[in-house]
């Protein structure tokens, strides 16, 4: 009985212990995320007034919203737009991290160097960096200028147009085209990625493929059989945290306007409200993405 | 059996491949190729992320005539340092970058600090509510931070504790231009990225074996001895890459350095600025009232944008370990 209730009081010392090592946590979590985060739905739903007094906030009903989705011309587009890029973009950056992956993960001679390259866009691709680098024009009027002089065009344009002149699904080709002239934004949003992709892959032991190879599986085998369903988790992950980076980038067009509404014209509201939806709209793709992708996610232990 | 051996390794290549029945040729042309072709795709990526960089470096030597020179696509005829001082006065880079070092430096180290914290806590100590806490986690980790800037930007504006600044003065303190709020935002984990860092923390303490720190707790070491005699030596690794993490984002960070550190000159805020500087100075100073060529301006502004990385460039030379090894090293799982 004394020993039992001895126990109880070390658990009890350590639930108190662990509470006080994540307090800093609770504490910014309630003030500078729950409170903002309702004060914000509070207000997607007002017209708000400011004051050297205060706020204040008269009750409109759905308004923002009508004004949102019913009046304002560009939101209805900037949201479409900006949700079919992130998909097309987050499938193509967890193809193309996972290849470099796979590559990287092989050994040759300079592969620190590779690497290290490679990683080179966690730094390069944040911030304010991404912003100014979209807009560079200059890249684009000099190759402008370098193809009116000697009216040479890019490989990719002939390739593109020999294959839709032929005729054969001109549409998938130009998407897939969009993409390939997109790889430099590709590659260098998937550094994080590529770092994931490649812890995964270095905890797969190699006694595992051994065996494989011994039972007579092929490399295209064990790659089915072994390596995706190993990196599957990663493959969560990595999907979670592309969806969630692209949103937040620095180039996206309706974090622009929003932050425009809200700095400029002080149009808090409406703000609010444009947030709101888009904050809905991405919890509800990274929900059911995910609960798709974790159907097939294969955990080892 | 050593006879045979030295047979065996006298015979050559083509004698060894008739033996196999032409594997061996068939694998080593196979090897080959494959090498070639990955070497080919290895330098071409390389030489797509490397490239910008390299185009900026060029340019930013180029005098203005250079940029329309159709003859001068990487190597400048006018070479010139001018564009570098042009930046710099646009930036006031001398104070910016101590200013964005002193800032980045501290925000890194208030985060990181509390994240180890939070992140050991998750790890290592059983708790009631432990889950749905560690949901929230994840909900800082999804949801984007423009959600809320709209009320966190009135939050500060009229800030208050309670009530009490308004009893006392009779308004509410107006903490917006002011550093306060950002360093309270990260000492209760909610700046940049933060969730990331307890997660990336939390997995970290959790591989750590538990017999260590019953070893510890049987010797007479607290709680919170424990986590810093012998579980923060451990960590110093995935420590030192989160912090490095912290510091290269609050560096180029422009979205909270806008919202909450309006009153100083960042280099992140002055990089997004430096066009429109570029050109009001063209309009102004040399008086022509069309301002800036495009070309110049971009010239300018890649000036600029190599200026702000060049310190992060030297920095990833130095600890490119300390960024990769310890995240690849530390398994990220959900």
């Amino acid at each position: 009985m004394k020993k039992r209730k001895k126990y109880a009081g070390l658990q009890k010392r350590k639930a108190i212990s662990g509470y006080l090592f994540i307090s800093p946590f609770i504490i910014g979590f309630l003030a500078f995320m729950v409170v903002p985060l309702f004060q914000s739905l509070y207000m997607s739903f007002c017209s708000v007034q400011l004051s050297p007094e205060g706020i204040s906030n008269t009750y409109t009903g759905l308004e923002n919203y009508r004004q949102a989705f019913l009046v304002d011309t560009e939101f209805n587009r900037l949201l479409v737009e900006e949700i079919s890029r992130m998909g097309i973009n987050s499938v193509a950056i967890m193809v193309f991290s996972f290849f470099v992956a796979l590559i990287l993960n092989q050994k040759f001679k300079g592969r620190a160097l590779v690497r290290a390259i490679f990683f080179l866009p966690v730094i390069l691709s944040s911030g304010v960096i991404l912003g100014v680098e979209t807009d560079n024009a200059l890249l684009a009027s000099v190759e402008s200028m370098v193809e009116e002089t000697t009216n040479v065009t890019s490989i990719s344009d002939t390739i593109q147009t020999i294959l839709i002149t032929s005729g054969v699904g001109a549409r998938a080709f130009s998407a897939v085209f969009d993409i390939v002239d997109g790889i430099y934004d590709v590659a260098i949003a998937s550094g994080i990625q590529i770092i994931i992709f490649l812890s995964g892959l270095q905890t797969i032991s190699d006694s595992m493929y051994e065996a494989a190879s011994i039972e007579g599986c092929t490399a295209w085998e064990s790659f089915w059989k072994i390596t995706l369903p190993m990196i599957s988790p990663m493959i969560l992950v990595n999907w979670v945290y592309t969806v969630v980076d692209f949103c937040m980038r620095s180039d996206n067009e309706l974090i622009e306007k929003i932050s425009e509404q809200m700095i400029a014209y002080i149009n808090y509201g409406f703000a609010s409200a444009m947030s709101w939806v888009y904050f809905v709209v991405i919890l509800a793709i990274i929900g059911i993405t995910s609960l798709i992708i974790s159907k097939g996610v294969y955990y080892y232990d | 059996m050593t006879n045979d051996q030295a047979v065996r390794r006298k015979r050559g290549f083509w004698e060894r491949n008739k033996l196999s029945g032409g594997y061996l040729l068939r694998k080593k042309i196979y090897d080959v190729s494959f090498k070639i072709a990955r070497a080919f795709l290895l330098f071409g990526m390389c030489f797509l992320i490397l490239q910008p960089i390299l185009m900026k470096i060029s340019v930013s030597f180029m005098e203005e005539r250079d940029l329309y020179n159709p003859m001068v696509i990487s190597i400048p005829e006018h070479f010139t340092t001018a564009n570098y001082q042009l930046t710099a006065q646009f930036m006031t880079y001398g104070r910016s970058l101590i200013n964005t070092l002193i800032v980045s430096l501290t925000v890194a180290l208030v985060q990181i600090a509390v994240c180890t914290l939070v992140g050991y806590g998750f790890a290592r100590f059983e708790f009631p509510f432990k889950k749905l806490w560690f949901a929230c986690v994840i909900l800082v980790i999804v949801i984007p931070p423009q959600t809320i800037s709209s009320s966190l930007h009135l939050h500060f504006r009229y800030f208050d504790v309670f009530g009490i600044a308004k009893a006392l003065t009779g308004h509410t303190i107006n903490l917006r231009g002011s550093v306060l709020p950002y360093y309270l935002m990260s000492a209760g984990c909610m700046g940049l990225k933060c969730g990331l860092y307890i997660y990336m923390i939390r997995q970290f303490f959790r591989n750590i074996p538990k017999e260590l720190e019953e070893a510890a707790y049987v010797d007479g070491c607290g709680t919170f001895k424990t986590f810093v005699r012998i579980m923060l030596p451990d960590a110093k690794p995935i420590l030192t890459s989160c912090f490095l993490f912290a510091f290269v984002w609050q560096w180029t960070d422009n979205f909270y350095s806008k919202m909450f550190l309006g009153n100083i000159s960042l280099l992140a805020k002055e990089l997004a600025v430096v066009a429109d500087r570029m050109d009001a100075w063209v309009v102004n100073t040399l008086k022509i009232p069309g301002g800036a060529s495009v070309g110049y301006t971009n010239c300018i502004v890649s000036t600029g944008t190599l200026m702000v990385i060049i310190p992060l460039l030297i920095l990833y030379l130095f600890a490119q370990k300390g960024f990769v090894e310890s995240i690849s090293s530390s398994g990220i799982k959900m």
